[in-house]
């Protein structure tokens, strides 16, 4: 007998097991086809159907029904097809007819798990709920005890400091006539860098688009020239770009060495070439997306400029291994790359290694505080983007920064180390679009400098990611904005001249929240590095555990 | 807002100068309380300049635990001073107030200045912590030729309390603060001025940057390090950490807690150790506002503010007397004869200091270095 599956459409998905659906409506299309050629993964398909109408001719009423052939435009029930809800269908149609609606009863996890392999993706967590950093008040105000300072009259310093610094006591300073002078004998002297407190994170030239890693580059330059704004970028991993490397604007940027070495063949062949030194160096051991896992470019990202730029074949998965594979131990790991990468060059630059949130963040943080080599130590907390992970890393697992950052805070403050080391917090800054609210909360809790990732593409390269899972096609390659592909058709897209233009818009407005920030709080000229006294949470636990006010 | 009234002069006088400046800067409610130092004394410690003062108040039983830790050290006591108080409305009298000099154990007479000097420190400590649960002694200075009076009321009428009047306690250099206290409670250990190991300082305004500033000096692992009942302890003890812990000239507390900008400091000739000492004390930044005024151990006395310049202070005064105080008409009151022209009303860079014996007044700019 034939079996019944055939018969009633059984193992076959129903809409309803889509996470997103779509809405299209027959009165508004006029059937041009944009939303179905713009679609990324090819949800909606252009289709006929066969119509009964009853229609009626002449002057008097002679209904009659009529079979007709219409085009439609159906969504697919694939669910390696499911519509992302990027909403490019939207955005392109002309006559308001197509949108994607999302679908809280969806199955997605459920089936993308085809061929045995994980659901893969980008973005980060898609946790939509309120996070800590967004919880967080600034409730000690100056106003009668004290004057409040005017952010708009009074001198600001909106700055901070990356590199190890020497502790008052061993400063190498000798008086001579009443003046201080730096006896620099036998005194290595590390080297500090003045940076804006907030800096753009690791994010790859492969997993960036041409456009989208020049605009933020050239956005970066400007800030810097043009408006006196030390910002500063790290490159992610898998190298730079040979010009870049050789150019004056290097001094920008913070180069980072993840566990596959992609594109240090090419840095270190360019090091003679240098005219500048770059910001830092970043030694990546762990990514707050994605745990334990090392850093992924799918080969469907892999074309001819990145192969080049990273020294591998086009074309093919490029997977970092989760770890360093040359070091045996944490020990070894400081003392052997963040040396080797300091003497590459001549000790002139800081080299900070960069991990991922997790309970041993303070055992990391301990080991970098007895080396006088480490120039920081960045966490990436669980809110963190990526371009490519499996799904399970980046909603499961991870270390919410807040109190990862203020337990190793609280940590150095303890050894009286708290000015020696700075701490670099990210993973979820501006997850709702309160970049300078959430990096000033940081600050008070503790950190130096905070980095960002996903912000800045939502917010200079409109970015249709969100934490419903909306779009997250970061790792095919397929990004409808051309931010996080290699497909020239795609990335033509992007004007990178205009993602310059928001970054430096975003900066400057940081810039001015920032002091609307520290200005009632009657801070101007030193940034408030855990000034936890001028923190208040709703929540008497999360209180205790930051070690600040609870208020209601 | 708390007010400040220093005189610094070459002839001995009554702190009751002081308490009148106060008076005459009063504003509105006016008695959390009034804390005096003095440097340099005359009267019956006149001859007694080598030898600690130990100050504070209590109970009577506060008193013998005092007598018996003191004896236990090997403290061996030479002159005991207590204020004749008379009944004043307003004060609530503590059961005893003292200024208690002694000798070192004999083990310690021919130790260096600095082992005597910690030794009083660990002294003064231990008597606190004896004494602070039950609120049974308070110490506010253990240092020769320094003696400190505190207590909560209007200045005018502890002067009045304490018997100022009668001329009986003369200095050279005396601190005042008119406590207004608005935001910390109202306890002795909060009253300025503040005193550590020679150093001494009162301050008017908020201290915004208090935590960070008490973390670090906590972190440093000093034992004078503590308290912190008020935000403005931690300008005296700045002071102690940057010129006795870390040698640094004078002028450099200014550097450190109102440092310069990074395009400011190309100007002075120490531009690259300025440079290190910014970063390195990067959290004694104090950002204000304040108004800072004292002592260092050899009786320079100084005023200064921070960058924003929201509590201005005044020094003026002349040859033989300066007054370094909050208000002008604080110096009207203590010197009104001088020639105004004079005055000097510090701007944001000065530090202005004035010598021992108060022959000239010096104005350091911090551009200029």
């Amino acid at each position: 007998m034939e079996p019944a599956t055939r018969l009633d459409n059984n193992h076959q998905l129903s809409i309803r097991e889509m996470p997103y659906i779509v809405r299209w409506r027959d009165d508004r299309c006029k059937r041009c086809g944009r939303c179905t050629a713009a679609c990324p993964v090819k949800a909606i398909e252009p289709a006929v159907q066969v119509q009964r109408v009853v229609q009626s001719e002449g002057p008097v009423p002679t209904p009659t029904s009529v079979r007709r052939v219409i085009q439609v435009v159906e969504q697919v029930t694939d669910m390696e097809r499911y519509c992302v809800g990027c909403a490019t269908c939207a955005l392109v149609c002309p006559n308001e007819a197509i949108e994607p609606e999302m679908n809280i009863q969806h199955k997605l996890l459920h089936y993308k798990n085809k061929g045995g392999d994980g659901y893969k993706r980008g973005g980060r967590r898609n946790d939509p709920s309120i996070s800590t950093l967004d919880r967080l008040k600034f409730t000690r105000i100056s106003m009668l005890t004290d004057p409040a300072l005017d952010a708009g009259r009074h001198e600001f310093r909106v700055r901070s400091l990356l590199g190890r610094i020497l502790p008052p006591s061993e400063l190498p300073l000798t008086t001579v006539d009443g003046k201080l002078v730096v006896d620099k004998r036998d005194k290595f002297i590390p080297p500090v860098r003045e940076i804006f407190p907030i800096m753009i994170g690791s994010m790859s030239v492969g997993a960036l688009s041409p456009p989208m890693w020049e605009g933020l580059a050239m956005g970066i330059a400007y800030l810097n020239e043009v408006e006196g704004m030390p910002v500063v970028m790290a490159s992610g991993e898998g190298g730079v770009p040979a010009r870049l490397l050789k150019s004056r604007f290097l001094k920008y940027f913070i180069i980072q060495i993840a566990s596959g070495y992609f594109g240090w063949d090419e840095i270190i062949h360019a090091l003679p070439h240098m005219i500048e030194d770059p910001a830092a160096i970043e030694i990546k051991y762990g990514q707050g997306a994605k745990p334990g896992d090392g850093g992924l470019l799918m080969a469907q990202k892999v074309l001819k400029l990145i192969s080049k730029i990273r020294g591998v074949p086009q074309f093919v998965d490029l997977a970092s291994p989760p770890t360093h594979q040359t070091q045996y131990s944490i020990e070894e790991s400081v003392a052997k790359m963040i040396q080797s990468m300091s003497m590459a060059w001549g000790f002139r630059v800081p080299v900070y290694p960069k991990i991922s949130g997790t309970q041993t963040a303070r055992a990391v943080l301990n080991n970098l505080a007895r080396n006088p080599y480490a120039a920081a130590l960045s966490i990436d907390g669980e809110d963190g983007g990526t371009g490519a992970a499996y799904n399970v890393s980046m909603d499961k697992m991870g270390h919410p920064i807040a109190s990862n950052l203020r337990d190793c805070y609280l940590d150095l403050v303890k050894q009286g180390k708290q000015n020696e080391l700075p701490l670099i917090a990210a993973g979820g800054v501006g997850k709702k679009g309160n970049l300078a609210a959430n990096a000033a909360a940081l600050i008070l809790l503790g950190a130096s400098c905070v980095s960002i990732g996903k912000y800045i593409m939502q917010a200079a390269a409109d970015c249709f990611g969100d934490e419903f899972n909306r779009c997250n096609l970061c790792n095919t390659g397929k990004c409808p904005r051309g931010i996080t592909t290699q497909d020239p058709k795609l990335y033509r897209r992007l004007d990178a001249d205009r993602v310059a233009e928001r970054v430096v818009e975003v900066f400057k407005a940081a810039d001015i929240e920032l002091k609307k920030i520290f200005a009632p709080m009657g801070r101007s000229t030193e940034l408030p590095i855990g000034m936890a006294d001028g923190l208040s949470i709703d929540d008497k636990a999360m209180a205790d555990r930051l070690e600040i006010n609870y208020v209601c | 807002m708390c007010r400040l009234a220093a005189i610094t002069s070459d002839k001995h006088f009554s702190p009751m100068e002081n308490i009148l400046a106060l008076e005459t800067m009063k504003e509105g409610n006016d008695g959390s309380g009034l804390g005096l130092t003095m440097k340099n004394l005359d009267g019956e410690f006149g001859k007694l300049k080598e030898y600690p003062i130990l100050s504070g108040i209590g109970t009577r039983n506060g008193g013998r635990v005092v007598d018996e830790y003191m004896d236990k050290l090997g403290f061996e006591l030479l002159h005991v001073w207590a204020p004749k108080t008379r009944k004043v409305k307003g004060v609530i009298p503590h059961e005893y107030y003292f200024a208690r000099v002694y000798n070192y154990p004999e083990y310690f007479r021919y130790r260096s200045t600095q082992e005597k000097e910690d030794l009083l420190l660990q002294t003064r400590l231990s008597l606190r912590k004896l004494g602070e649960a039950d609120e049974s002694i308070f110490i506010f200075s253990f240092y020769p030729d320094v003696l400190t009076l505190k207590e909560v009321g209007d200045p005018l009428l502890l002067g009045e309390f304490f018997g100022l009047d009668r001329d009986e306690i003369k200095a050279k250099i005396i601190f005042a603060q008119g406590r207004q206290n608005t935001n910390y409670a109202i306890y002795l250990y909060a009253c300025h001025p503040f005193f550590l190991q020679g150093y001494c300082s009162m301050t008017n305004g908020e201290n915004t940057a208090f935590v960070p500033i008490r973390e670090f000096l906590l972190s440093r692992g000093f034992p004078g390090y503590m308290g912190y009942n008020s935000d403005s302890e931690v300008f005296t003890h700045i002071l102690h950490y940057t010129a006795r812990q870390l040698k640094l000239p004078l002028p450099y507390y200014k550097d450190v807690i109102t440092p310069l900008t990074n395009n400011e400091m190309e100007k002075r000739s120490d531009a690259e150790a300025l440079k290190l000492l910014k970063q390195s004390l990067r959290p004694l930044c104090i950002d204000g506002p304040n108004c800072v005024i004292g002592f260092t151990p050899d009786g320079t006395c100084f005023m200064m503010h921070d960058s924003k310049k929201l509590r201005p202070g005044m020094v003026a005064g002349s040859k033989g007397k300066y007054a370094l105080m909050s208000e002008e008409c604080g110096v009207d009151r203590a010197i009104p004869s001088r020639d105004k022209s004079r005055d000097i009303l510090p701007m944001k860079y000065d530090l202005v200091m004035i010598p021992p014996l108060a022959q000239e007044v010096k104005v350091w700019n911090q551009l200029q270095g």
